[in-house]
């Protein structure tokens, strides 16, 4: 048995509306389960939603970081094989003193500039996954 | 080099900061402000704070004294110093933020919800921290040595005094004031120099930095030795003065010195000519300055085997250091704190433009520094060397005063997170008066230790420090945020397999003479093999132990990544700002 709605308050007369359009800037009604509360209740679906994001994560902070060490890592070894490299000048400096000195740092600055508006877009794109109703 | 004006600026600096350590006195009233400033900082405040604390001796003074003696090689640090805040960046910032805790023992915790894990995270941060704290305390002796003739103790204590008051006083949220003003105290304090002393080596006509031949003393130099040194000389030079030298006193017709190596007795001092070519320290490889501008020239065993350990340590070692981890507890959320890492990975940028060309100059215009050994004042030296008269000394007492908030700001950083880590999980005093009584005791151990270790530079020595952080704390960080397989067995193996080595490699090499030994670059550049083994220890033994994974590791892994606004960590069984 149900239980009949109770009666609403209003006293003005029942009127007659033409409607002429469908209500599109109502809102929608809310799925019963948003992706927030799968995560919550830790559902199956709430860890692949979680999983995704710290895969994306994971992947991102990796490549940047693999990239920029992984290309300053190479400096020694290639000064080891090729020593005249040393004697090479760039701007009057030695390439070594020019590499270490003038070029790597805004390389970092970069890399981590493309790394923190990655990994912000990403978070974004997490939000609008698990807040979609 | 005793200058008076030096002495003010030094004075200056310690007055300056126990004011600024005062004002924030009235403003901190609670636990949490003392830890962790109330985590009201903004991104700009708090980078320009990580920049203060993380610029030491080492930055200030160290690398240039190393690139002046060892040439390019040694560029590594400046730049290791800063990509490890890259990795920082990529790796741990947001998720090390979102964790919610205020020291790294609180992480290990938090993570792996056992007191074992907790227990080996604390001790190894005592030990990172009292490693780090040694070359500060001893390159403040080295400064105050150097510019007021003051023996080596008199920095360390007074560096030690003026630190643990004001930590006492303030706690964190003075020391964020503090550390902020002194990132752009020493910024000043390095370049405007620099930006005199290049304008005056233009004006001498730009000799060249590279020449194919051996520093030559620029005039008659006297100079004096502090302990017993053995130098090779590269042509014979007459000196004259006082001393004793192979054993035959100098007369007033002075000594001819041949050829080859000799020994100084403590206390000489000795004349040398114009022009005549820089004798070397016997363990200084003696390089032109062509050779010493080429890489791979400074004469260590295995230079590539170092140069790679270096690497290692100090990309990985930052985000163990824990005076660098607690102040991102001091960002309001994630997002905060990776903005703060990029504007920090800017500022060290900046400032570490500025040692090499130090490193650079001091091998035309100070060059009897590679020969007494005290490379480390290079810095300190070469303004009052360049430019003549007051405007010379004022520089001079400006460098002091940026190498004196060096040692203070990175010291006052480690003394506070060295502080948090006794009072909670060693003392177990909890309160204002637990966390001061902590500071106390924080101080003093290093204090302690500065009288028997073996000189090394100061550059070295906080090198060792990273190689213990990037061997047992960085695993932990990194396994522990980016993999949900880790268990608690494998995390304390793992620390425990990567830090005892790391430690035990840099306490011989500190505390003992390995001198030309084939092993000594594995004991004093241990990196490159003890942090796979952290790495891997870790990984292999979680794997084995599988069943020990820590309970609720899936909302742990939720609140570590998901951001903040979501609400996503609420149903966590503690949460973040509980403690706060």
């Amino acid at each position: 048995m149900t239980t009949p709605p109770p009666p609403r308050p209003d006293p003005k007369p029942t009127q007659r509306v033409v409607v002429t359009s469908p209500r599109t800037r109502a809102p929608r009604a809310r799925r019963p389960y948003s992706g927030t509360r799968e995560i919550n209740e830790q559902s199956e679906l709430g860890a692949v939603y979680m999983r995704t994001l710290i895969r994306a994560q994971r992947r991102l902070g990796l490549s940047v970081c693999l990239v920029t060490c992984g290309a300053l890592g190479l400096l020694p070894l290639l000064f080891a094989i090729e020593p005249d490299l040393g004697k090479f000048r760039i701007l009057g400096l030695g390439l070594p003193w020019f590499l270490l000195c003038v070029a790597t740092f805004p390389m970092l600055l970069l890399a981590g500039w493309f790394y923190v508006r990655q990994a912000e877009r990403s978070e974004r794109e997490f939000a609008e996954l698990v807040e979609r109703p | 080099m005793t200058s008076g004006y030096a002495i003010v600026a030094v004075v200056v600096v310690a007055l300056g900061t126990i004011l600024v350590g005062t004002y924030g006195l009235r403003v901190s009233r609670t636990t949490s402000d003392f830890y962790v400033a109330s985590r009201t900082v903004s991104p700009w405040w708090n980078a320009s704070a990580i920049g203060g604390e993380y610029l030491s001796a080492a930055s200030f003074v160290g690398i240039a004294g190393l690139i002046f003696a060892y040439g390019p090689d040694m560029l590594w640090f400046p730049v290791g110093y800063t990509a490890g805040y890259l990795v920082l960046l990529t790796m741990v910032a947001a998720p090390l933020r979102r964790s919610g805790a205020y020291t790294l023992p609180d992480f290990a915790e938090a993570r792996f919800r056992s007191r074992g894990v907790r227990a080996v995270a604390s001790i190894l941060a005592l030990a990172i921290g009292w490693l780090y704290l040694l070359p500060q305390l001893e390159g403040a002796g080295l400064t105050l040595n150097t510019v007021t003739g003051a023996p080596d103790w008199v920095g360390a204590l007074i560096v030690t005094a003026v630190v643990t008051a004001n930590v006492m006083s303030g706690g964190m949220r003075s020391i964020t004031f503090v550390q902020a003003f002194q990132y752009w105290l020493k910024l000043t304090a390095i370049t405007v120099p620099i930006l005199f002393l290049v304008v005056v080596w233009q004006v001498h006509g730009a000799s060249s930095l590279t020449e194919p031949e051996f520093p030559a003393f620029r005039q008659d130099t006297e100079v004096s030795f502090q302990r017993q040194t053995t130098i090779h000389v590269e042509e014979s030079v007459l000196v004259r003065g006082t001393g004793e030298v192979d054993g035959v006193r100098v007369g007033d017709s002075g000594l001819v010195l041949t050829e080859g190596y000799h020994r100084i007795v403590q206390g000489s001092e000795l004349t040398f000519p114009k022009d005549a070519p820089v004798p070397h320290l016997s363990t200084m490889a003696h390089n032109t300055n062509e050779m010493w501008s080429l890489p791979m020239s400074s004469g260590a065993d295995f230079p590539l085997y170092g140069a790679y350990s270096l690497i290692i340590a100090t990309f990985l070692g930052t985000m163990g250091l824990p005076h660098v981890i607690v102040r991102f507890y001091t960002n309001p959320n994630g997002t905060a704190a990776r903005r703060t890492t990029l504007i920090v990975l800017g500022l060290l940028s900046f400032f570490y433009l500025m040692p090499p060309i130090y490193g650079a100059l001091g091998r035309v215009y100070t060059p009897e520094l590679l020969m007494t050994g005290q490379t480390d004042a290079v810095v300190l030296v070469l303004p009052t060397r360049m430019i003549d008269g007051i405007g010379g000394e004022l520089l001079g007492a400006l460098v002091a005063g940026g190498a004196f908030a060096a040692f203070l700001s990175t010291s006052s950083g480690l003394v506070v997170s060295l502080a948090g880590v006794l009072s909670q999980d060693v003392l177990r005093l909890g309160g204002v008066r637990g966390f001061r009584i902590s500071t106390v005791l924080a101080g003093l151990v290093p204090l302690a230790m500065t009288f028997v270790s073996t000189g090394m530079p100061v550059a070295d020595m906080v090198g060792l420090a990273f190689a213990v952080a990037a061997s047992s704390l960085c695993p932990l960080l990194m396994l522990g945020i980016w993999s949900s397989r880790i268990t608690t067995v494998g995390a304390i193996a793992g620390m425990l397999a990567g830090g005892v080595p790391a430690l035990t490699a840099g306490l011989v090499t500190m505390f003992t003479d390995t001198g030309d030994a084939w092993y000594e670059v594995l004991l004093s550049r241990p990196a490159a093999w003890t942090v796979p083994l952290g790495f891997s220890v870790m990984y292999v033994v979680s794997l084995l132990t599988q069943r020990h994974v820590p309970p609720g590791v899936q909302r742990t892994m939720v609140k570590l990544h998901a951001p903040e606004n979501l609400g996503l960590d609420g149903s966590g069984p503690s949460s973040a700002d509980e403690r706060s």
